[in-house]
């Protein structure tokens, strides 16, 4: 039963991040923060403190150092080499430790099939944190996105937006990380999102959408992955390609539609 | 003379995996600095990143089928590159949404060949040393076919190095110019994945396009004219992996005294403090550039 309030929660984040990082190409930041706060954790428990903390530490500090970096240099170039070097400090930490901690094993890949109760009410918490900060600025985020220009005219500073988005990442990162996993929390945000715009260019429905979308993705992994006992961020990686891919199959033959309907109307005008 | 010493712990020169790994290292890096420059300029550090993650996978399947892991990541690395750079000749946005995409189906495919990779066989340091690496592994029957594999990358850069930088920093131009995008394209893809493989082998798949793309970007911050920045871009990258190796070496004395820190961080570290050092650096000039070239520098009530 834990799984699926857990599983549901994160999905739900997850898919409302993720149809922002996908309308302001982020893809690579929403790749890069979780596989780099991962280190933190391996950091945390070589000093022996909460994982979680550690993690949420070092995404916080990916964030804000992506968007220093960011603010001049390329940003698929600052987000890879941030991104790297909090890898590597992770392989520091690693390799400073006696132990080969299981523990890293599902925080790359999850564990979503072992929560425990204990673990459910700090994901609450930082869910509901996460989607309060979208809810708080989901217009003028959207405005940034979107018109930027227009945005900056009407006194919203890019760089504040920037700043926020990340690290709205940061935090959507350490709630569903530790139960998807790092490798794969990415493709919950970004699959279901970038199927969901193929859908529909209406920014509300496709935030909604992204999210039943991600939902489902996770209900269904969980199942392949209870049933197969293969790890479910396998599951959540290929469902996720898919439905991307049905997505973009659906809009490709829609778009053949709309141009059989304007042939017809040509032909009869004509 | 003795401060030299006191800075490179003794042996280091005689020590047989040293020479290796300087020799290794220093190619590899010097390689992957070039193909890097081209790279950032065309904006693909999440495809380098990701076509280091799919070799990673295609290694780690390689593995468990006892085939080499060099040559599943090689083999993986040139077809998701196929792949991306296919879907990739539309806009640029579409194609780091694809490749985020692609990417996560493979990492799945990861998680999986580990699982069995675990529950299969006993050894579980395989996966974290394809994943992270270490040029101190690399033993000497490799060195010839990294040798080999750096010279075709070299060969492929100077032989297309004017139709690439043409494709690169104007494609429609290239086009009009005649210039072939798919050979072009084709021979890019394939250095490319060469690099990151044979960054992989050297710090790792999980740290390996931090030596494509990092020296690359701190040359271009530097400059703007082509060929300097190629040079530039080896010699930063030779340096970071020379240092690094170096102060592997000799954090063996270091805390924790007796284990020596992954030379893969070390690397990387360096790298990216090169990035900042220079992103920094460069900051002064560009501020006070922008204060010459706008006026009173306000934006005034936008009309409608």
């Amino acid at each position: 039963m834990n799984t699926w309030i857990v599983a549901t929660v994160v999905a739900v984040v997850a898919g409302a991040t993720g149809f922002f990082a996908v309308m302001r190409g982020a893809a690579f930041a929403s790749h890069a923060l979780p596989q780099g706060a991962f280190a933190g954790a391996a950091g945390a428990a070589l000093i022996g403190a909460s994982t979680l903390l550690g993690f949420g530490v070092f995404a916080g500090a990916g964030a804000l150092l992506i968007a220093w970096l960011g603010r001049r240099g390329r940003h698929d170039v600052v987000t890879a080499l941030a991104f790297v070097l909090m890898l590597g400090l992770g392989a520091l930490f690693l390799s400073m430790s006696t132990e080969y901690a299981p523990e890293i094993y599902s925080l790359l890949f999850g564990e979503i099939l072992g929560i425990s109760r204990s673990q459910i009410l700090p994901t609450l918490l930082l869910a509901l944190v996460s989607l309060g900060a979208i809810a708080v600025v989901y217009r003028p985020l959207l405005f940034s996105s979107v018109l930027p220009e227009i945005g900056e005219a009407r006194g919203i500073r890019p760089y504040r937006m920037e700043i926020a988005f990340l690290l709205i990442i940061a935090i959507t990162t350490t709630t569903t990380v530790p139960v998807v996993g790092a490798l794969l929390m990415f493709s919950l945000m970004i699959a279901p999102a970038a199927a969901a715009r193929s859908f529909t260019p209406s920014p509300w429905r496709a935030l909604s959408l992204s999210v039943a979308i991600a939902v489902v993705t996770i209900w269904m992994a969980i199942v392949a992955s209870y049933e197969s006992n293969w790890p479910i961020g396998f599951f959540v990686g290929v469902f996720g390609a898919g439905s991307f891919v049905i997505a973009r199959t659906w809009a490709a033959w829609q778009r053949r539609q709309v141009t059989k309907t304007q042939e017809v109307v040509v032909a009869g005008a004509g | 003379m003795s401060v030299l010493g006191g800075v490179i712990a003794p042996g280091f020169f005689s020590n047989p995996i040293v020479q290796t790994a300087l020799v290794v290292g220093g190619v590899v890096a010097v390689v992957s600095g070039l193909v890097g420059v081209f790279t950032v300029i065309r904006g693909q550090s999440f495809t380098t990143e990701a076509i280091s993650d799919v070799g990673a996978t295609g290694g780690s399947g390689a593995y468990l089928v006892g085939v080499s892991a060099l040559a599943g990541f090689v083999a993986a690395a040139v077809v998701s590159a196929g792949v991306i750079e296919m879907i990739g000749l539309r806009r640029p946005r579409g194609r780091d949404i694809a490749t985020g995409i692609v990417l996560g189906a493979a990492l799945g495919f990861a998680a999986l060949f580990l699982y069995f990779d675990t529950t299969h066989t006993s050894t579980t340091g395989a996966s974290i040393t394809i994943l992270f690496g270490s040029i101190f592994v690399i033993s000497s029957s490799v060195v010839p076919t990294i040798v080999g594999l750096s010279a075709l990358v070299l060969a492929i850069v100077v032989v297309f190095y004017r139709r690439l930088l043409l494709t690169a920093l104007d494609s429609d131009l290239a086009a009009a110019r005649g210039v072939s995008a798919r050979w072009v394209g084709l021979g890019y893809l394939l250095a490319l994945s060469l690099s990151v493989a044979l960054s992989a082998i050297t710090i790792g798949a999980v740290l390996g396009v931090a030596l494509v793309v990092g020296p690359a970007a701190t040359a271009l911050h530097l400059t703007k004219r082509p060929g300097f920045a190629f040079a530039l871009s080896g010699l930063i990258g030779l340096v970071a992996v020379w240092v690094g190796i170096l102060l592997a070496y000799d954090s063996y004395y270091w805390p924790p005294v007796g284990r020596g820190w992954p030379v893969s961080f070390l690397v990387v570290a360096l790298i990216f403090s090169f990035y900042v050092s220079v992103h920094v650096a460069t900051q002064h000039a560009f501020k006070k550039k922008r204060h010459i070239e706008t006026d009173d520098g306000e934006s005034g009530p936008v009309c409608h």
